[in-house]
């Protein structure tokens, strides 16, 4: 249980840094390393019925959140070369607080949802929540297309962190599912910023709107 | 009756002034005598009805439909005229000073014609029970105050700043009269004393009254985003009248609020996140555009909204102690809240008549251009001094008593509260530390660019101490801001009647609860005796050090540059630069930057300004467009009489048939 | 008031200035030096204290009391804050609102010296602590609530020694957001790396430093000694988290010790492997602590 609750601090602790910091490229390894630690869920979650679907599940979200995206963001930033600033909408400190407003709805909304009752810890829902409503934050408030992967990737992450912790009913075939649609996602997106890049110089989603015509 | 007796002295007052009044002959001394006479026969029976006297009632018809003349001294409405009678004294006195370079260029009878007329509206607001005889004595406050405020009429920003507190006053006013209208049909009497018996039982008529009644009493007290009027009318007034005003009147918001919430029966939780909301808002953004101006009347007046935000604080939090039964929290919540009403009139009081000084002494009150006071001004500077440390919270004066009041609540509530009410507590906390640093930075720049320092320009070298008129009053507040702080827990004893009467809480409960906050009250008064005592132990080690020791004088170490000037110095906006630039999202400085040019540089240039958010974004907009629908309507008025006459029968006609409809 | 509540102040007041000594031991070590000796505050006052002083001529009665009033405040706030299981000398419910309010107002009075002086840098020094100090009283105040609240007690003697009894077992996780917040708003207090740095000599990247420039004498001794006493009472409450009660005075003594002493290498470490912030940034570290603070109380209501 303690255990669990750790990870859940340390995903809350990556999201708030997420939402403060101004480079890139910390960007990018603060999410590899919510990957990372997400990774550990489900191992860590479920001590009583530790099997080897749990350390599939584990070893694979460690190799693709932890590794295989990072590595490709990294790549769509070195590709683009250009300022390695996030370039936000809202300010870094308001970020911050705006972090912290969200996790106190997260917690009053998990407090009038009703819960399954075996969840793995009572901060698994707000912490869930918490992360869906962050990431949606960081795609709505950045400018450049790598934050807005990385909201995503966040934002999945919450789903992610949801379901482990539901892991005995549902099946983790979802789960599967989402990692998938995630990894096409970043592929696709980790091409069109690529493309972006290649067309026009920069990739500021906020200039694609003359595109529009 | 006492104050009825002070009522008819004020009344008497104003009448004579108005008649000796002549530009050569000197009334100040008649009006402030009268006003003084007045505040001191008031404040027996304030005095009594607070200590636990009986509560004393006057009826008498009035021929007005629905009117009555009817007063209560109950001891909601004596903690209000206690402050509200002891400055408008002391402002009177000051205001007799202040004037003096008027006299002889001006007849100063209307002025205080008016003053006295401030004083007995603010005394009728606060006694009235009846709805009527409530608006009238709200009306009569607020058309006094706008004459008190346009005194310097000539000026074309004095008379602006009069028509945006007449517009704003009386905006408020209709929400006012809709809230009457509303309680009034429903309880179906004028009467608050009936209104107070029966309370609202409609949940959702209660939840729209109290809207209104923050809406229309908030914008006389100024909670943000109704606070317009403040930064405007503060500076333009005469500055015995922007303390008067600052000091107390803005109060009876405040006080039009307490009695309201005693209409209203039980609040929903609701209520207290709201009043928490506009008191972190109007706080935090207060102290904000303070530290963003350098005009030193202005930036008081950002003040008093924040000090109105941390009452509203006050109030939220004795709001969620009734919704959540809790006694402790409504005891500590309202009692810091009232508190800090007394608190801020007695700082804010200091402060403006500090600021009117040093406008006296040298006919500016753009701090940029002072400096250096303190040797020239050394009454004013140390009574101002006083005032900064009160207003910024700390121990050991009175700001630190009531601020600690509210934040004990806050730690409370957090600490024992469900999630519902520990975390807008948690959000008061950060927010009632933040307010501090910054109001501790704003007063650390006012004071250290105004009276410390070289003198930055002509104005500020040349001035004087003013006279003992306005000395008097400064020494008074002072000394009220130090006693309050020293006295902490028998002031706090001394809301026992009060909060029964504004919680209905039983007096044994308030007893209990009272105590139980003064009992930290008496410690931290333990600490401040130790605090002053090693204060003593170290001056007189200090001396004892130096005692026979090389004490020199030189000049300040310029890190090597021999030729400071003062223009180099540190100015207000430079101090508050790093503030301005994080937070100018929200604030929208407008900056006019000439930079050097050229390998000789001759003129250079910045200019800072803060427009206020609202005034600018909101409220001109808005008027704008409400000017310009208005404006539509003259196409209704072309001339000819014939058409006028068709209006009439139209109406006429649609009247008629609404009746037989 | 027992006896051994005297224990605090008095350790406070004799031991106070090894604090910075051990913070310049362990960056020296760091950096391959032999470093000044520990003892070095204590003769830095012995001579600031045989020494006359020097005063502008523009400086007011307020640059010689700033340095007085900010030692007397100080000083005040060291009876409030307990040390590890022995109690503080004064204690109430909220005493930790004195507390605060009396760095306050040695603050207040440090920045009027500052200005009274007149010098644009001291005043460029006073702008930023006025500034930073606003943003970290927030964090430290929230952490506090924190504390209080998993304590249900609110006095710092009593909801400490709580914390540091029971409540790391279930909430740790939770604890140590706190304590990362707390050592934040320590670093920021006293003037250290990655907020200001102690060492420069530049007045133009100094906050702290530059404000006392223009003071000497016993008026510096009495600022030196103040900022010691201030670095030791925020060290003590981060201490007074994590050291638990054993039952043996003797014990409990040592291990607070280690524990104060340890948080010092910590700062020295700190400082030692960090640079100090861009001033543009400084604000989102210390809105950081606060917003670590506040999950932590949001984490902590379940």
């Amino acid at each position: 249980m303690n255990n669990t609750n750790i990870i859940l601090v340390l995903v809350v602790l990556t999201n708030l840094k997420l939402l403060g910091s101004s480079r890139l490229g910390a960007s990018i390894r603060v999410v590899a390393m919510q990957g990372v630690v997400l990774g550990l869920l489900p191992i860590l979650a479920h001590t009583n019925e530790l099997s080897v679907r749990f350390a599939v599940l584990a070893a694979g979200t460690i190799a693709l959140k932890g590794i295989v995206f990072p590595w490709f963001l990294f790549r769509a930033v070195w590709e683009a070369e250009v300022t390695r600033e996030v370039e936000p909408y809202v300010g870094y400190v308001t970020s911050l607080l705006a972090g912290v407003l969200i996790l106190a709805v997260s917690f009053w909304m998990c407090e009038r949802l009703p819960m399954p009752e075996t969840l793995a810890s009572s901060w698994l829902a707000p912490v869930a929540f918490f992360s869906i409503f962050a990431g949606l934050f960081l795609i709505v408030s950045r400018k450049r297309a790598v934050s807005q992967v990385l909201g995503f990737l966040v934002l999945e992450n919450g789903v992610y962190a949801f379901g482990v912790g539901l892991a005995p009913h549902t099946s983790l075939l979802v789960e599967a599912g989402v990692l998938l649609d995630v990894f096409v996602a970043v592929f696709v997106m980790g091409i069109t910023i690529f493309h972006i890049n290649r067309e026009f110089d920069h990739i500021e989603t906020n200039r694609l709107n003359t595109l529009k015509d | 009756m006492g104050l009825l007796f002070a009522m008819a002295i004020l009344l008497l007052g104003a009448m004579a002034v108005l008649a000796l009044s002549r530009p050569d002959r000197n009334v100040s001394w008649l009006g402030a005598g009268s006003v003084v006479i007045a505040s001191v026969l008031g404040c027996v029976p304030v005095i009594q009805v607070l200590s636990g006297g009986s509560i004393e009632a006057v009826r008498v018809p009035w021929p007005v439909p629905y009117g009555e003349f009817f007063l209560v001294l109950d001891p909601l409405a004596a903690w209000f005229l206690f402050p509200t009678l002891l400055l408008s004294a002391l402002s009177a006195i000051y205001g007799v000073g202040y004037l003096r370079v008027w006299q002889g260029r001006r007849s100063l009878g209307p002025v205080w014609f008016f003053y006295c007329v401030l004083v007995l509206g603010m005394m009728l607001v606060l006694l009235a029970r009846n709805a009527v005889l409530f608006l009238f004595a709200w009306e009569l406050m607020a058309v006094a105050s706008f004459f008190l405020v346009t005194f310097e009429y000539e000026r074309e920003a004095v008379r602006e700043a009069g028509w945006i507190y007449f517009v704003a006053t009386h905006l408020g006013t209709a929400f006012l009269l809709v809230f009457f209208l509303l309680t009034a049909r429903e309880t179906g009497s004028m009467d608050f004393t009936v209104w107070a018996e029966k309370g609202i039982q409609t949940r959702g008529l209660a939840d729209i009254l109290f809207l209104l009644a923050i809406v229309g009493f908030g914008t006389k007290a100024g909670f943000m985003p109704f606070h317009v009027w403040l930064p405007e009318a503060h500076p333009a007034a005469p500055s015995h009248v922007s303390a008067l005003m600052s000091g107390v009147m803005i109060k009876t918001g405040i006080y039009g609020l307490l009695r309201s919430l005693t209409f209203l029966g039980l609040p929903p939780l609701w209520w207290g996140w709201l009043l928490i909301g506009i008191g972190l808002t109007s706080g935090v953004l207060g102290v904000l555009f303070a530290l963003a101006q350098h005009d030193l009347k202005r930036l008081l007046a950002y003040h008093s909204v924040e000090n109105i935000g941390i009452i509203a604080l006050g109030i939220g939090v004795g709001l969620l102690g009734v919704s959540t039964g809790s006694p402790v929290l409504m005891v500590v919540g309202f009692g810091g809240g009232l508190l800090h009403v007394l608190n801020h009139a007695l700082f804010k009081g200091l402060l403006f008549f500090g600021a009117g000084a040093v406008l006296q002494g040298t006919g500016t009150h753009e701090i940029d251009h002072l400096g250096g006071l303190l040797k020239r001004m050394p009454w004013t500077a140390a009574t101002f001094l006083i005032g900064a440390v009160a207003i910024s919270g700390l121990p050991p004066l009175n700001g630190f008593v009531s601020e600690f009041l509210i934040f004990l609540g806050a730690f409370q509530g957090g600490a024992t509260l469900g999630a519902a009410g520990a975390v807008p507590l948690l959000a008061l906390i950060a927010g009632l530390a933040l307010i501090g640093g910054l109001a501790a930075a704003c007063f650390t720049k006012a004071f250290g660019v105004v009276f410390l320092g070289e003198p930055r320009t002509e104005h500020a070298s040349h001035t004087h101490e003013t006279g003992w008129a306005m000395r008097l009053p400064m020494l008074l507040l002072a000394a009220g801001c130090a006693l309050i702080g020293l006295f902490a827990p028998f002031v706090v004893g001394a809301l026992q009647a009060v909060l029964e009467n504004t919680t209905g809480l039983r007096r044994e409960v308030v007893r209990v609860n009272l105590a139980a906050a003064a009992g930290p009250l008496a410690l931290v008064v333990i600490g401040t005796v130790a605090f002053l005592l090693l204060l003593v132990a170290l001056f007189l080690l200090r001396r004892g050090l130096l005692a026979g020791r090389r004490v020199e004088q030189g000049v300040t170490w310029g890190c090597g540059y021999v030729q400071p000037t003062a223009r180099m110095q540190y100015t207000a906006s430079s101090f508050v630069q790093p503030v301005t630039t994080l937070f100018r999202w929200l604030l929208g400085t407008h900056r006019r930057l000439q930079r050097p040019e050229g390998i000789m540089p001759a003129n250079a240039s910045l200019t800072t300004e803060t427009p206020d958010l609202c005034h600018g974004n909101l409220y001109r907009p808005g008027f704008l467009k409400v000017n310009w629908g208005l404006s539509q309507l003259r196409r209704l008025q072309r001339g000819p009489v014939q058409l006028y006459v068709l209006y009439i029968a139209v109406t006429l006609i649609v009247l008629l048939a609404w009746k037989f409809r | 008031m027992k006896p051994e509540s005297f224990i605090p102040l008095l350790l406070a007041l004799m031991l106070s200035p090894l604090l910075p000594g051990v913070i310049n031991r362990t960056k020296a070590l760091f950096a391959g030096r032999r470093g000044p000796p520990l003892l070095q505050i204590y003769f830095d006052l012995w001579k600031l204290l045989h020494k006359g002083a020097v005063y502008s001529r523009t400086t007011t009665w307020i640059f010689r009391a700033g340095p007085m009033l900010g030692l007397a405040a100080v000083l005040t706030a060291a009876m409030l804050v307990p040390l590890g299981n022995f109690p503080a000398l004064i204690a109430f419910p909220a005493d930790f609102l004195l507390f605060a309010g009396l760095l306050g107002l040695m603050r207040f009075f440090t920045v009027l010296a500052a200005l009274d002086t007149g010098s644009s840098f001291e005043g460029m020094g006073a702008s930023r602590e006025v500034f930073f100090s606003a943003l970290a009283e927030p964090a430290l105040l929230v952490a506090l609530a924190t504390l209080a609240r998993q304590a249900g007690s609110y006095s710092l003697s009593t909801l400490l020694g709580q914390v540091a009894g029971g409540h790391w077992l279930h909430l740790g996780p939770v604890l140590a957001l706190v304590m990362i917040a707390l050592m934040i708003v320590l670093l920021a207090e006293n003037a250290r790396i990655p907020v200001d740095d102690p060492n420069t000599h530049l007045e133009l990247t100094m906050i702290h430093e530059v404000m006392v420039l223009d003071h000497g004498g016993p008026d510096f001794a009495f600022i030196v000694y103040g900022a010691a006493l201030k670095l030791w009472l925020l060290a003590a409450l981060v201490v007074g988290m994590v050291v638990p009660a054993t039952g043996a005075p003797g014990l409990d003594l040592a291990l607070v010790m280690g524990g104060m002493f340890a948080v010092a290498v910590v700062v020295g470490v700190v400082e030692s492997v960090m640079a100090r912030l861009r001033l543009a940034m400084v604000p989102q570290l210390l809105v950081g602590a606060g917003a670590l603070a506040a999950a932590a109380f949001l984490l902590g209501l379940k």
